[in-house]
């Protein structure tokens, strides 16, 4: 038994699991992630706002304000070496009245505080003069340098695949139903197994108290908050060349126009509080409200150049901070809940934070010698000529272009299938090489990667699924039933 | 770095009967490049018969209409390249293309053909609300996935968007056993063809929702429910008209849109109405030696049209090739208008003076209507009147403006529906 004893058990396969393996699989430890989904990221991981807040928002002395301004920094780093999508674009917070002015200067004292770098306040000719698209009765604004644009759901899988090339084990479709406190160890009772560990770190986000509550008394609730967006297609996506804010309010940082890393514009989000932790359907009222909201940023969005509406729920506690340490009742389960916005900034930084935690809870372990700190990721469309032209002769997958918006060549759709935590499904396939992701959503492509991930994977054509369990995309074999009857 | 003569972008029906046309008018260095395994476009997915009544007076399938073309290519010496993708190009004609065995390569051509084709309108661009499972195709999507790959989709259908293919699916999907519970349609006429109503919906008994559309989608791994609603003349749902079905498939087909991203690239000017390039009425676009032809230029409803009109812009690329690749007189064109009724004029602009028998224009009428009156005007005086019995949005019309009719004729056509009722 003591063998197969995990000394941590990662619970959740979002940006904070994923952050927290990455942290932990450096040091000679035998780590598990437990995921309910048949990927990693997939839940609000994979629905946000895409943003690297700078950290003028939260308030000085906050775990959120700690986490932010640090991981802000590590995103940066992780990002150049894990060859994720980011772009450091800087962000601006529009002012639009006197109330709007006191609130950005109020903000960049608070930066200032928790130790933003280059924040400026900016001039209504300053503010339009960087972003020349804007309503021309902005008042001024709060230009925060460091702010960014990353790709979530790629840096998510970025930092498993790295964990799971040093040794850390996942273990996807496992949603966890039971956890018992032995006296030195937890037993996790999954779908599929019993999994034995010394500690865990809970990072189930919109299910952390749920979770919590399995091992003993959970002194925290979730409350998801909902948010909705659309993702307008790359003709709109220089409408602007940072990331548009409008003030915070009570519920959140508001609805913000921005340009994404693949070079769309995102537009978004609304807030539902208490929302269903599986409802994350987009609503007509919702989406009206976040393109009402938005054209006090700016009215030239073209909602006919819409490729995708969707929503996600933010993991709001009944707490003001992030929720980050012991359980009262065990040393041994860290929670790591209630990771609201800036939580995917603050993610790299928990999970460096989580790491020692568990070193402090007694969990000492030494830093391995060998540890694998790269990821090579190759996409096509970002490559110079003559990248091109040598990877296609080394690999002709790399001159059949499959998706045509985005220019997705069956080269890189292979590099996924054939990653350390290799997608099944259409979407998995999408998060990790971008096919489906254009104008067409699909449209041309999702016939050739669904040939391709069933061939390459040997599932039956009909048994592949687009995302979750239960998404089958065909019915029925045609092939094989007798057309002579 | 390779040189050709003409390079025709895409070797679908438009692709194919422009560049035999050119061919046949004595341009020998001819390239198709296209980006699928092989010629035919997107008829190879379409089945059904009724392809070619105009153009070869009998009812062909997609396949064999095609095949008519590529056929005749074995007679010329037009290189085809298959599987190559066209990745960018400029106003000088030069094409960067990837393909697996040459790689990343430039075509260097004299004159270019557009013949890119179209793509389907999918939920973003309508803003369709709900859950996003499968079981949610564009029509043409699962129309590859039943006809090319030979997998049936689902079996409890709704149909938003009645649009030919959306027809054509709902009777596709009848007879390989789905049971299609509705055809739902925004506006309040069909798109399609009368003749896809009749074969594809009444014959099989399937219902038509006139001003109706999808209002909510459930279904967070598979699709479930689909809910429709009625919607009032601002296209605004009405509350309390809300039909529901228990679905597992939802085929979108709300239109369809020209694939310009290549041209806009290349600056090649785009009208808004048509989503197509501005053509002249030799297909050339306002850049020199690019002309555009077939569902990249505007949406078709018939194949044998698209031929006509891209054998006419193969036959005068060859003409400006054969003339030195001379810049276009222009000077004196007269800009072509839509009038009352009409949303919009292909081509767009035309110089008289060369017109031999007649000018062609063809165009989209907003409304269907009985007895009416096609009405031409040179700035404000009649020149020429066509009478129709019945004008519909979802069938492209035509007329040809006799060249007596446009003597002393400039400044602005105007082509308005009158008489409507």
């Amino acid at each position: 038994m003591v063998c197969d004893m995990y000394d941590v058990a990662i619970i959740g396969a979002g940006i904070c699991g994923a952050s927290a393996a990455y942290f932990l699989a450096q040091r000679k430890l035998k780590i598990c992630v437990i995921e309910k989904e048949n990927d990693v990221a997939m839940g609000t991981t994979k629905a946000n706002s895409a943003i690297v807040h700078a950290g003028y928002d939260p308030k000085p002395g906050t775990l959120m304000a700690r986490f932010n301004v640090r991981g802000a920094a590590l995103i940066k780093e992780l990002a150049a070496k894990l060859s994720v999508p980011y772009q450091q674009i800087g962000s601006l917070v529009l002012a639009f009245d006197d109330a709007d002015l006191k609130l950005i200067h109020k903000l960049y004292e608070r930066g200032v505080q928790n130790g933003v770098p280059g924040l400026q306040i900016l001039s209504a000719e300053e503010t339009l003069a960087k972003e020349p698209n804007l309503n021309p009765t902005v008042q001024g604004s709060l230009y925060a340098p460091t702010a960014g644009i990353v790709a979530p759901w790629e840096l998510c899988i970025a930092l498993c695949e790295v964990a799971a090339q040093n040794g850390c084990e996942f273990k996807l479709d496992s949603e966890v139903t039971a956890i018992e406190n032995r006296q030195d160890h937890f037993v996790i009772t999954t779908v599929n197994e019993k999994i034995e560990a010394k500690y865990i770190v809970n990072a189930a986000g919109v299910f952390a108290d749920k979770i919590c509550a399995m091992a003993g008394e959970c002194d925290f609730t979730i409350h998801p908050s909902k948010g909705q967006y659309y993702l307008l297609d790359k003709n709109q996506g220089d409408l602007v060349r940072h990331v548009v804010f409008q003030c915070p309010t009570a519920l959140g940082k508001g609805v913000l126009v921005s340009p994404t890393v693949e070079g769309n514009l995102i537009v978004g989000p609304n807030a539902e509080l208490d929302n269903q932790r599986d409802d994350v359907a987009t609503t007509r009222a919702g989406l009206d409200y976040v393109a009402a909201t938005a054209a006090k940023t700016t009215t030239k969005i073209n909602y006919r150049e819409n490729v995708r509406n969707f929503s996600g729920l933010r993991a709001v506690s009944d707490k003001d901070d992030f929720i980050i340490g012991p359980a009262a009742f065990s040393p041994r389960f860290i929670n790591v809940a209630g990771i609201k916005s800036p939580g995917l900034t603050a993610a790299p930084a928990i999970g460096e934070y989580v790491a020692e935690l568990l070193e402090n809870s007694g969990l000492k372990a030494e830093k391995k010698e060998s540890y694998i700190d790269i990821r090579k990721h190759i996409v096509f469309n970002r490559l110079t000529a003559e990248e091109k032209k040598k990877l296609i002769k080394e690999n002709p997958a790399y001159g059949n272009v499959i998706c045509r918006c985005n220019t997705v060549t069956e080269g890189e759709i292979l590099q996924a299938l054939r990653s350390p935590l290799p997608p099944r499904t259409l979407d998995g396939v999408k998060r990790r090489a971008g096919t489906g992701m254009g104008r067409c959503q699909g449209g041309f492509c999702s016939p050739r990667v669904h040939e391709i991930i069933s061939r390459e994977l040997g599932i039956p054509f009909e048994a592949v699924e687009l995302d979750r369990k239960g998404s089958r995309i065909v019915i029925r074999d045609m092939n094989k039933e007798d057309r002579n009857v | 770095m390779f040189e050709y003569d003409l390079a025709v972008i895409g070797g679908g029906p438009a692709g194919l009967a422009a560049a035999l046309s050119a061919y046949e008018n004595g341009i020998q260095k001819i390239v198709i490049l296209e980006r699928d395994v092989e010629l035919g476009g997107i008829l190879n997915q379409c089945i059904h018969n009724g392809f070619g009544l105009h153009r070869f007076g009998e009812e062909l399938t997609g396949p064999e209409y095609a095949q008519r073309f590529i056929d005749r290519l074995k007679d010329t010496a037009i290189t085809v390249m298959l599987g190559t993708m066209v990745l960018e190009l400029t106003s000088d004609k030069t094409i960067t293309c990837v393909n697996k065995t040459e790689g990343l390569f430039t075509i260097s051509a004299k004159a270019v053909i557009l013949a890119m084709g179209c793509r389907e309108r999918n939920r973003g661009p309508i803003g369709m609300p709900g859950d996003r499972g499968s079981g949610i195709f564009s029509a043409g999507c699962a129309q590859r996935y039943i006809n090319i790959d030979g997998y049936m989709v689902g079996s409890r259908v709704v149909i938003l968007g009645s649009g030919d293919i959306g027809l054509i699916m709902a009777r596709r999907m009848t007879l390989e056993g789905a049971k299609v519970l509705a055809v739902a349609e925004i506006m309040p006429h069909s798109n399609g063809l009368n003749r896809n109503i009749v074969q594809c919906l009444n014959d099989f008994g399937i219902p038509l929702y006139l001003s109706h559309t999808v209002t909510e989608v459930v279904g967070r791994s598979r699709l479930e429910k689909v809910v429709i609603s009625q919607v009032d003349s601002n296209f605004k749902p009405i509350p309390g008209t809300e039909k529901e079905f228990e679905c597992d498939t939802l085929l979108l087909s709300v239109g369809l849109i020209p694939e310009n991203e290549l041209s806009r690239k290349a600056g090649v000017p785009i009208d808004p109405r048509t989503n197509g390039a501005v053509v002249y009425d030799d297909m050339q676009t306002e850049t020199d030696g690019i002309f555009a032809c077939g569902n990249v230029l505007h949406v078709h409803d018939l194949v044998d049209f698209v031929s006509a009109e891209s054998e006419k812009a193969g036959r005068n690329a060859a003409e400006y090739i054969k003339n030195g690749c001379k810049p276009t007189d222009k000077t004196g064109a007269v800009v072509i208008q839509n009038g009352n009724g009409v949303s919009y004029t292909v081509p767009q602009k035309a110089v008289l003076s060369r017109v031999e028998k007649g000018l062609e224009i063809f165009f989209r009428v907003r409304q269907k209507s009985e007895k009416s009156v096609i009405e031409v005007k040179n700035n404000d005086r009649v020149i020429a009147a066509f009478k129709r019995d019945f004008l519909a949005p979802g069938e492209m019309e035509k007329i040809t403006i006799p060249k007596k009719l446009l003597e002393g004729c400039e400044g602005t056509i105007t082509v308005s529906v009158g008489g409507a009722k």
